[in-house]
């Protein structure tokens, strides 16, 4: 057969992502990877992992921990960072609330998305991190498709999306001053499909709640969500166990699950593939707050 | 096998362009319920009927409220048959740089034309930047047929008017589709309405494009960006150089040159990511290579190889385009330049001129460049570059600026070649070398008598080179005698002169990568010897064929009667008879009738061709 020289979309979207990798370790001083156990960022970190083989993994990985997590996620963040021998670095949302430096919203139990950019940005600070990994998607959210993969942070940490670099060819650039620092977005061309492809093919090990299982939940504004230590059912929900699955995974207070029968990483391909509603729209409760919500928090430093 | 194919498009409201991209993206099913959700909502809003399918790519609230688009949004969707990416900008001269942005990685440009409308200057400034970015194909979507009642004549109207103007710009490859984004007619599915287009649909066109040999697999290139050095018990010598493969193909046991070192080495392994074994590495492949000896290499040095290297230089001609809205271009201040993986400061010398995207006019006195202009700069960087002209090359063409106490992005280049204007840049254009042409260019020169069966054997040769795929051409004494030659005679000194111009042309020819059939008589073993010299040294390959037929068969055959003349006398000097033949002392190849007819010597020829 004649060799065609082409590469697959996949191996392409691999290529490109690793080139990254090794862009920001060449060019930029402490980068860091945030990883939370979810999909997107175990894929970032495998890819990493494979950019700088066979030597380890240059730089630490960050979680931003709002203490609200699902405990089978802790467990394999944790199992995941020994595996790959890498240094975890903590932020703890729960910290910043202490300290006066957070104001939870709606009492312990209440969303804590918006506040993780204060321990995001004090985790920077604190680290001097010139360059963070993050896991994003440009085909997650509106404001997302229009960020850069090297995205500038001014001193605030903020974005600001009328004044982005121009960004061409694979030639990116992460200059930027002390104090400033830029956010990386590996992953930007990937769609959700994309990584449920990769994670078929490379074989990459997921915590269990990404495939379907048995759960008991309740109904709440047009999602379903587990019953857990911080979602307990109100006035007249009634608790159902049902076969879900992730779609995503946030703070358990505000991740919903679909209901799925898809039990293997090839079931969950065929499933997304039939997928009528975005991830973000089935699942998370904060991004329905407005037309603009990612937009506004982005712009105070969010990812 | 699924494979990315990126399309840039760029156009305004009015044209109907976020309309065809909702259009695409919601009948290729891309376009989710909630979002779907969200477009109705925010269109009932505004007082629309149903869904407006533009809101779907207005990504920030910024935009919605005005109505505009402010910058590059990226759109996935996938066919069973191939992944898209979509960059989409707006259409307006204010987003240039944007346009320029989006079309700097892009397999394919669409560009829409309103049908009532026609040909807009906006739509040859599309069609412009699309061409200086280097996008190899062009479609012309021609929206809103519906609003011309479908009409054959109007589409054809405008196709001749946009392929008048297309003449003007190097475009490689130029489609024109009739659609109507609002009805959807030859966007998915193919129209009823117009049975007169026989083409396919536009989503089928972007799925059967083909792009693979679009990228450049000839010219082994490597820009360092990284040096893995484990330093670990397992892998305690193990020296990795990471990158991307900026073009052609590298494989273990292949010898490389390192720049800007000069030296020579060769390839032990291919890694792929994750230390997966690789026969072999090429264009857009992250890979690590391991080489045989122990030199000193970091990010920013370039493998290539030694017979193929790019042009190395310090003073650079560039197309670039300003990309900040505060500063202006400077010729007074340094740059840090981006250029594959090597950083380097850069001055700009001068400014040679803007270019009006509109007209194409060059505006020679233009002061500076500011956002959103395009100007030709003379560059002079404080590192030698590694380059090929960006023409050639994408990867190793282009480069961009940076403002060193902003640092901001301010320009993005397209590298044109070595500075043309600099003493110490030899004549030779330095732009292409021999070694960028496709094909390997030669000189076959046939000599023999008149009635030699020359022309017969010449004519056979480049009948089969050219079947093969390598370009070839006869030049035919008795044909140049009508143009070239027209005003010499057959002295010896016009034979002398004849033999020169002859080999002039035929040494164009063959450093242009074309074998060039020379079938000439050229009696005269000094001219002949004159000819292969100037081959030699230009290191161009030269064969002298001696179509070795005696005298009495070619007077024998005496196909046009010429020697019936010459022995009545009428015609002077003709050779052989009453002038002389100097036959080769030692041709590189000698060809007798004996030997078979013209296609057997021709297949003699070909033999010897391919081992050049």
């Amino acid at each position: 057969m004649t060799q065609t020289y082409v590469l697959t979309d996949l191996d392409k979207l691999e290529a490109e992502a690793v080139h990254i990798f090794r862009e920001v370790a060449a060019t930029i001083e402490r980068p860091a990877l945030l990883f939370s156990g979810g999909k997107d960022s175990v894929v970032m970190l495998h890819l990493a992992a494979k950019a700088f083989w066979p030597a380890p993994v240059p730089f630490p990985v960050m979680h931003i921990d709002t203490g609200q997590n699902f405990d089978e996620v802790i467990e394999f963040r944790d199992r995941t960072v020994e595996r790959f021998g890498l240094r975890l670095i903590i932020a703890s949302v729960q910290d910043d609330i202490d300290a006066g430096r957070a104001k939870e919203i709606g009492g312990p139990l209440g969303p804590r998305n918006k506040l993780q950019t204060v321990s995001l940005l004090r985790g920077i600070k604190e680290n001097q991190f010139g360059a963070v990994f993050g896991g994003a998607r440009r085909d997650e959210e509106k404001a997302r498709a229009k960020e850069r993969v090297f995205s500038f942070r001014d001193e605030f940490g903020q974005w600001d999306p009328k004044n982005q670099r121009p960004e061409l060819w694979s030639l990116y650039n992460g200059r930027h001053h002390k104090g400033e620092n830029m956010r990386v977005f590996p992953l930007s061309n990937w769609t959700e499909l994309d990584i449920w492809n990769y994670i078929l093919r490379e074989e990459i090990e997921l915590p269990e709640l990404y495939y379907a299982h048995e759960r008991t939940v309740v109904a709440r504004d047009g999602m379903l969500l587990a019953v857990n230590r911080f979602i307990q059912p109100q006035g007249d929900e009634e608790p159902f166990d049902v076969m879900v699955r992730f779609r995503t995974i946030g703070d358990a207070t505000c991740t919903g699950c679909v209901e799925s029968h898809a039990t293997t990483p090839a079931d969950v391909v065929t499933e997304v593939a039939a997928a009528r509603i975005t991830e973000r729209g089935a699942t998370r409760a904060d991004d329905a707050i407005s037309e603009a919500g990612m937009e506004d928090r982005k712009k105070e430093g969010y990812f | 096998m699924s494979q990315l194919l990126r399309i840039a498009t760029a156009g305004s409201v009015d044209d109907g362009k976020s309309t065809l991209i909702g259009r695409l993206l919601f009948d290729g099913k891309a376009i989710f319920e909630d979002q779907l959700g969200a477009i109705e909502t925010a269109s009932a809003a505004r007082g629309f009927d149903g869904p407006d399918l533009a809101l779907f790519t207005d990504g920030l609230r910024a935009e919605r409220e005005q109505g505009i688009t402010i910058d590059v949004a990226y759109r996935y969707f996938a066919t069973p048959r191939r992944k898209f990416i979509i960059a989409d900008t707006p259409g307006h001269i204010q987003y240039t740089r944007n346009m320029v942005t989006g079309a700097s990685t892009a397999d394919v440009a669409l560009i829409l034309i309103d049908a009532r409308h026609g040909v807009l200057e906006q739509s040859r400034r599309h069609a412009f930047l699309a061409t200086l970015l280097g996008i190899p194909h062009l479609v012309l979507c021609v929206n809103k047929m519906d609003l011309v009642d479908y009409s054959q004549e109007r589409f054809n109207e405008i196709r001749a008017e946009f392929e008048a103007f297309a003449s003007k710009l190097e475009v490689p490859d130029l489609t024109f589709i009739p659609v109507s984004a609002l009805t959807g007619d030859n966007v998915v599915t193919p129209s009823t309405a117009m049975p007169w287009y026989e083409g396919p649909a536009l989503l089928g066109y972007l799925e059967d494009l083909h792009v693979a040999s679009d990228r450049n697999l000839i010219d082994a290139r490597m820009p360092v960006q990284y040096v893995i050095r484990p330093q670990q018990a397992d892998f305690h010598d193990f020296r990795g150089y990471a990158g991307t493969v900026a073009g052609g193909v590298f494989r273990p046991g292949d010898e490389v040159v390192v720049l800007p070192s000069g030296f020579s080495t060769m390839v032990t392994n291919v890694w792929g990511p994750g230390g997966s074994k690789l026969d072999e590495a090429f264009t857009g492949q992250a890979v690590t290579i391991e080489l045989a000896d122990n030199l000193d290499i970091s990010r920013g040095d370039m493998l290539c190889r030694p017979n193929n290297r790019p042009t190395s230089t310090q003073d650079v001609d560039a197309m670039i385009c300003w990309m900040d809205g505060d500063l202006t271009l400077d010729t007074d201040t340094t740059y840090a330049m981006l250029h594959t993986t090597r950083d380097t400061r850069v001055s700009v010398k001068e400014l040679e001129y803007r270019l009006d995207i509109n007209t194409l006019h060059r505006v020679e006195d233009a002061p500076t460049l500011a956002l959103n202009e395009i100007g030709r700069v003379r560059l002079r960087t404080q590192k030698p570059l590694h380059l090929d002209p960006y023409r050639r090359n994408r990867d190793t063409g282009s480069f961009i600026l940076i403002d060193e106490a902003t640092n901001n992005t301010v320009a993005a280049g397209m590298l044109l070649g070595a500075s043309q204007n600099e003493p110490n840049i030899v004549w030779h254009s330095g732009a292409v070398t021999r070694e960028h042409r496709k094909t390997k260019g030669m000189t076959l020169w046939l000599t023999g008598l008149s009635g030699s069966g020359k022309s017969s054997v010449a004519v056979e040769i480049e009948r089969r080179l050219v079947a093969s795929g390598r370009p070839a051409y006869i030049l035919d004494g008795d044909n140049l005698r009508h143009g070239l030659n027209a005003d010499l005679g057959f002295s010896p000194e016009d034979r002398k002169e004849n033999v020169r111009r002859v080999t002039e042309v035929a040494r164009l020819l063959a450093d242009a990568g074309v074998v060039a059939i020379v079938s000439l008589v050229s009696p005269y073993r000094a001219d002949r010897d004159a000819a292969r010299a100037a081959h030699e040294d230009d290191s161009l390959p030269f064969l002298e064929i001696f179509m070795d037929t005696p005298l009495e068969v070619a007077e024998a055959r005496d196909t046009k009667g010429l020697y019936a003349k010459a022995r009545a006398g009428e015609i002077k000097d003709f050779t052989g008879i009453n002038a002389p033949y100097e036959a080769p002392m030692r041709p590189d190849l000698l060809l007798r009738p004996s030997d078979g007819d013209a296609g057997t010597l021709a297949g003699i020829v070909i033999d010897r061709v391919e081992q050049t």
